[in-house]
């Protein structure tokens, strides 16, 4: 199966017939959602109205622990197999991580603003979502810091997995230390303790943020791919004509842009 | 393990002889902390509250400029190539090597930390606090710091890089290392915070050889 997706071209025949349908169905989902998070979904006995921040910070805090989590296992399969695609799909998952976290630490803030009477602070829950945006960060940092792309992408590889070890450290912050975020409410043994009309459309947020992830995720890939095609051609420029009429064949063109 | 020694001794030696690395660190590290005190005002309660992390954040600021001497200067001699292919695993090599900076900028930086902490007003009772947590901290500086090191070998910037690496990682000793001396100087023991600073540098000394050797595989590929 891994062999069978190692594919460049197999990848992008398949994610051109797949990103419109995950497209629509991404932006169905979140019409969806927001509207039963805005307007259908009871407001808190305590918090009123503002808690409908919470269908938009929970989601996207968990897209970012799992988008981490995904750009690790992809590091891993690039190192341990050499797989051509898995380095591509990391290094395209990494800025849509980013901004899933900080999306995460901006309505966190506006959210704690109202409720706790600040808008930051130290506390671990927060303090290692922010190490994870600098991880993130520097991740993106590396990869593109050498003139060489494969090297960047096995450097970030091995940096990807060194990160890893934040994400049980984020999870469990809440239970190892007194913090002002709360514990857990749903990802918990013992089920989730919140009731079923709010955790419904929090349940479809998540569904929306993943699929537009994977939309996203595609997009990026196929930039990716079609960026190191140009880089291919343009490099071949200056070769001899019979060269130069040889490797242009060898790269297939692709029926149409992105 | 005569390898290991041979190269332990090797990069003390070049330490010390090429131009004084370790003078270097120690002038940037007494400098940095003099910054803060100039810039705060030299009001005493102010300085005794955040004195001893002024000192950990000079500290980690020091160990990061003395990091891209760690392998940078190998990578391009080829000196590196040698070690590699040699009979010593790349791990060892990275370990003698971690060692040998730690002797150079980490120890150092903790026996002169006492002096500095006349500097910033902090509690004679801390003082001991502060230079024990940061000679058990340092050595997980010095190894985190190869793994970023390593991993930027060949990279533009190659400095800025690494700082954007190794800083968040550096997060973990420098809360438990300033905060043993917080504590200890609020009468709570620092105990506790020793320890879990133990057990960062002896994490880092399992974990960080393995995946510098990792990265360095993958530079000299």
């Amino acid at each position: 199966m891994i062999n069978w997706l190692a594919s460049p071209a197999r990848f992008t025949r398949i994610s051109a017939k797949a990103l419109p349908w995950c497209g629509w169905a991404s932006a169905a989902v979140l019409a969806v959602g927001l509207y039963w998070s805005l307007v259908v979904a009871p407001p808190d006995y305590q918090q009123g109205d503002t808690v409908r921040i919470m269908f938009i910070h929970v989601p996207a805090a968990w897209m970012a622990l799992n988008v981490y989590l995904f750009v690790a296992v992809a590091s891993a399969v690039a190192l341990v197999w050499r797989h051509p695609l898995a380095e591509v799909a990391a290094r395209a998952a990494a800025p849509i991580g980013a901004a899933f976290t900080f999306v995460c630490l901006a309505t966190g803030s506006l959210w704690g603003r109202p409720m706790w009477g600040t808008w930051w602070v130290w506390d671990a829950r927060l303090t290692s979502v922010l190490i994870l945006f600098f991880l993130y960060l520097g991740y993106i940092a590396l990869v593109n810091a050498f003139d060489d792309p494969a090297r960047g992408g096995k450097a970030g590889s091995v940096l990807a997995l060194v990160g890893v070890v934040n994400l049980p450290i984020i999870k469990f912050s809440v239970d190892w230390w007194n913090t002002l975020h709360q514990p857990a409410s749903v990802m918990r043994i013992g089920g989730p303790k919140i009731d079923v009309s709010m955790l419904a459309p929090l349940l479809i947020m998540a569904a929306g943020f993943s699929l537009l992830f994977l939309t996203l995720l595609m997009l990026r890939m196929r930039t990716i791919l079609n960026e190191r095609k140009a880089v291919a051609l343009r490099l071949n420029i200056g070769a001899p004509p019979e060269q130069r009429r040889a490797r242009e064949r060898a790269v297939p063109a692709h029926p149409g842009v992105g | 393990m005569g390898a290991f020694i041979g190269l332990f001794r090797r990069d003390l030696r070049l330490a010390v002889r090429q131009g004084g690395d370790t003078g270097l660190v120690l002038g940037f590290f007494v400098l940095a902390v003099v910054l803060f005190p100039l810039a705060v005002g030299p009001e005493p309660a102010v300085l005794q509250r955040i004195g001893a992390g002024i000192v950990w954040v000079a500290a980690l600021l020091a160990a990061l400029l003395s990091l891209d001497r760690l392998f940078e200067a190998d990578y391009q001699d080829g000196g590196l190539d040698l070690i590699a292919l040699s009979s010593l695993p790349l791990e060892l090599a990275v370990l003698a090597k971690c060692a040998a900076h730690w002797v150079a900028t980490g120890l150092p930086l903790a026996l002169i930390s006492p002096f500095l902490a006349l500097l910033v007003d902090l509690d004679p009772a801390a003082i001991s606090v502060l230079s024990l947590s940061l000679l058990i901290g340092t050595p997980a500086l010095s190894l985190i710091g190869s793994v970023g090191a390593a991993l930027s070998l060949g990279a533009r910037r190659q400095g800025v890089v690494l700082s954007i690496l190794v800083l968040p990682l550096y997060i973990s000793p420098l809360v438990f290392g300033a905060g043993a001396v917080e504590a200890s100087v609020a009468g709570l023991g620092a105990r506790a915070y020793l320890l879990i600073l133990a057990a960062l540098s002896l994490a880092a000394l399992a974990f960080c050889p393995w995946a510098s050797a990792a990265a360095l595989r993958q530079a000299l590929e």
